[in-house]
């Protein structure tokens, strides 16, 4: 018989979205489980077997100090590991903390915070080790996670393209709402993937898979503020979904916008 | 699951240290000792994410965004239940015609959440699967079937909201964009369709053989006074509670437990209690469409149903519901002239409870008079139902206490599942554990 690739699908800081994209594979889901071996994915199956695994995917950000010894545990299990997801990639939104006194937050949430254990950062997947690719997107395009897998079977690169929502809503042949209307759009530094939502449904992409490759996100912040946005949407807009990505980093820390 | 051997009075810890088919992290921990339950734990140790801090200094109209990424599997509850805070706050009244799609969106969420549900993770329990893999492989009908009503749950909300996970399209006062009749009219027949569908369902989950076991709950659910509860209503019990949401945190307690990242709720000077699809079918039966009343007909349940493993013939009954409303707001709707209220910021305080898929879900905001939030209170259903699964264990274990470790183990998860505890929402990951003394 064939080997089948064994997949693992883990779980860190999250809403559990971007992999509640593969039972969102309706049409695809139960060949998929044949194609491969679904050997660890908790949130489907009470099924759970050990690695090592062909491919490991990881949802969330690491918050723990469990979480951040367990990623190394992982990462030595899986030959292919990919982050997937805003959380995984770049921290998510629940790395706002890393902007703030996450102990005075703890405080304000619980009533007894002393039965709390967290890291004052919530930190993507690369940050803790290597990783091999990392899909974007809060949640990730479950088209674009299924195409990974494919590849990965396929033994070729994904077709995940790293052009920016603009080519996207091109396409789709829309208006574009930031020149026509003014409106604030992080789409020229935002990496295409989700279709162009926003734009498509009246309003400014707010960023959510992150930035373009080639795009600079500093000089879309100070178009903004020229545009008359103040400075202080124009950072709230760069520290989302992907605060911790290096270029919405830069553009919420630039010159004259904190 | 269970790592000592089987001595004729039964002590020990019933163990399962990472509970699968659940949405989140969680385990869950049962002590034993001469038969008798010591203590019954469900930690749920998903990391805490702190979001009701995280949200200070945002402004208002970036809360549903925020707040959708508490959970992948219910991201329009939090909207919904976010936009009616504010809303209640500033005194908008929305648009009927953007009271009908919320409606259409939230059923919608409904039938995605109640499907996967049932399908993915509970059924299997019922048929003596460890997943849905294994379970369609035996009763392919059903898996197709099942699968292409969760597929339609998913494109409702795609149509309104642009993807069924964290859909972009609601905003406080309505929604940015609303569709053209025109982009409803397609799902019409299928809608019909999967109402066939669905009562067919519900017949075969009620072949399902079900524990015996009943307890003395208090239900509490939304009750609108001509419908189904999802968006508005007050909040009632069958012990005689009837508040608006306003006053939700003067009659609930939310108690930090050390085991947990999520909080119990208790109803102060009472107990726990029961929110979710049975607590709404007890509480609402009278307010189902005839169709959905059909249903509960067709799978045997009846009001009252006090077996919490019936839950998941209330979900067949309200997915039936769910497709039913979103058939009739389709055809009752036409396109309204702004797609959202215009209104002024000012600092303001609102509350509001709506029903998500796993039961009530309450919020509070506070913002300043620019509308930046000063204070968030976020109280998902899975937290309100923690301390009644603990409560129902402690009952149920005692009754199967004859089984194998092993089988008592599976009985407890499946025991658990019944409320489709999201831990993700609850703060997320279930762990079964039984331990022997």
């Amino acid at each position: 018989m064939k080997h089948k690739h064994r997949i693992g699908v883990f779980k860190f800081a999250s809403c559990d979205g971007c992999q509640l994209s593969l039972l969102d594979l309706e049409d695809e889901l139960v060949a998929l489980a044949g194609a491969v071996d679904i050997a660890f994915f908790p949130e489907m199956s009470s099924n759970m077997r050990s690695g090592p695994y062909e491919i490991g995917l990881v949802e969330g950000s690491v918050t723990t100090h469990q979480d951040a010894a367990r990623i190394h545990q992982i990462r030595k299990q899986c030959q292919n590991l990919v982050a997937i997801g805003a959380c995984a990639t770049a921290g998510g939104i629940q790395a706002l903390r890393n902007w703030s006194d996450t102990q005075q937050w703890v405080n304000q949430v619980y009533a007894h915070p002393e039965y709390i254990q967290t890291l004052s950062m919530s930190t993507p997947i690369s940050g803790h080790v290597p990783v091999d690719f990392e899909l974007r997107g809060c949640p990730v395009n479950k088209y674009q996670l299924l195409e990974l897998v494919s590849a990965a079977l396929a033994g070729r690169k994904p077709n995940i393209p790293t052009y920016s929502v603009c080519v996207e809503c091109k396409r789709r042949g829309n208006i574009c709402i930031a020149v026509a209307e003014g409106v604030g759009c992080l789409g020229p530094a935002t990496q295409a993937g989700c279709g162009a939502l926003c734009p498509t449904y009246s309003r400014g992409c707010y960023g959510c898979f992150g930035p373009a490759e080639s795009a600079s996100s500093t000089i879309l912040a100070e178009l903004l503020i020229a545009q008359g946005h103040p400075s202080d949407e124009v950072v709230r807009a760069f520290r989302s979904y992907n605060a911790c990505a290096w270029p919405f980093r830069q553009a919420a820390e630039g010159k004259g916008l904190t | 699951m269970s790592d000592a051997t089987e001595p004729r009075k039964k002590s020990g810890t019933i163990k399962v240290d990472y509970m699968a088919r659940v949405e989140g992290e969680a385990s869950l921990l049962i002590k034993l000792k001469a038969d008798r339950v010591q203590d019954v734990k469900l930690k749920i140790f998903e990391p805490p994410r702190l979001f009701e801090a995280l949200l200070h200094g945002r402004h208002f109209t970036e809360v549903p965004d925020i707040t959708s990424r508490i959970c992948g599997i219910c991201p329009v509850a939090y909207q919904m239940t976010a936009v009616h805070s504010i809303e209640r706050a500033l005194g908008i009244t929305i648009d009927p015609m953007v009271r009908l799609l919320r409606r259409m969106l939230y059923a919608a969420e409904w039938i995605e959440s109640h499907v996967l549900h049932i399908y993915m993770l509970h059924a299997p329990d019922f048929l003596g699967y460890r997943d849905f893999v294994e379970l369609a492989k035996d009763y392919p009908k059903e898996a197709t079937e099942a699968l292409r009503l969760k597929k339609l749950g998913n494109r409702i909300m795609a149509i309104l909201g642009g993807r069924e996970i964290h859909p972009v399209s609601v905003t406080v006062g309505g929604f940015h964009k609303t569709p053209s009749k025109a982009d409803l009219l397609p799902l019409v027949e299928e809608l019909k369709a999967a109402l066939d569908i669905a009562l067919a369902k519900a017949k075969f989950l009620g072949g399902f053989e079900f524990p015996d076991f009943e307890q003395a709950y208090e239900f509490v659910a939304l009750s609108h006074p001509s419908e189904y509860p999802l968006n508005e209503g007050r909040l009632v019990s069958n012990r005689g509670l009837n508040i608006d949401a306003s006053q939700y945190e003067d009659r609930f307690v939310e108690q930090h437990v050390k085991h947990s990242h999520a909080l119990h709720s208790i109803i102060r000077g009472r107990d726990s209690y029961q929110v979710g699809p049975l607590a709404r079918f007890n509480l609402n039966y009278s307010k189902l469409p005839e169709v959905a009343q059909q249903a509960a007909d067709i799978c045997g349940l009846r009001v009252p149903c006090l077996n919490p493993f019936k839950s998941i013939l209330a979900r067949a009954v309200e997915t039936v519901f769910a497709l039913d409303e979103a058939l009739r707001a389709i055809q009752a709707y036409e396109p309204p002239p702004a797609p959202k209220a215009s209104y002024e910021v000012r600092a303001a305080t609102g509350q509001a409870i709506t029903e998500a898929p796993r039961g009530i879900q309450y919020n509070r905001y506070s913002f300043d008079d620019k509308g930046m939030i000063l204070s968030a209170r976020i109280v998902p259903p899975t937290s309100q139902n923690q301390k009644r699964i603990e409560d129902d264990l402690r009952a149920f274990v005692p009754s199967i206490i004859e089984q194998p470790m092993e089988e008592l183990t599976r009985r407890c998860e499946q025991a658990v599942r019944n409320y489709d505890p999201c831990i993700s929402c609850a703060t997320h990951f279930l762990k079964v554990k039984m331990e022997r003394e």
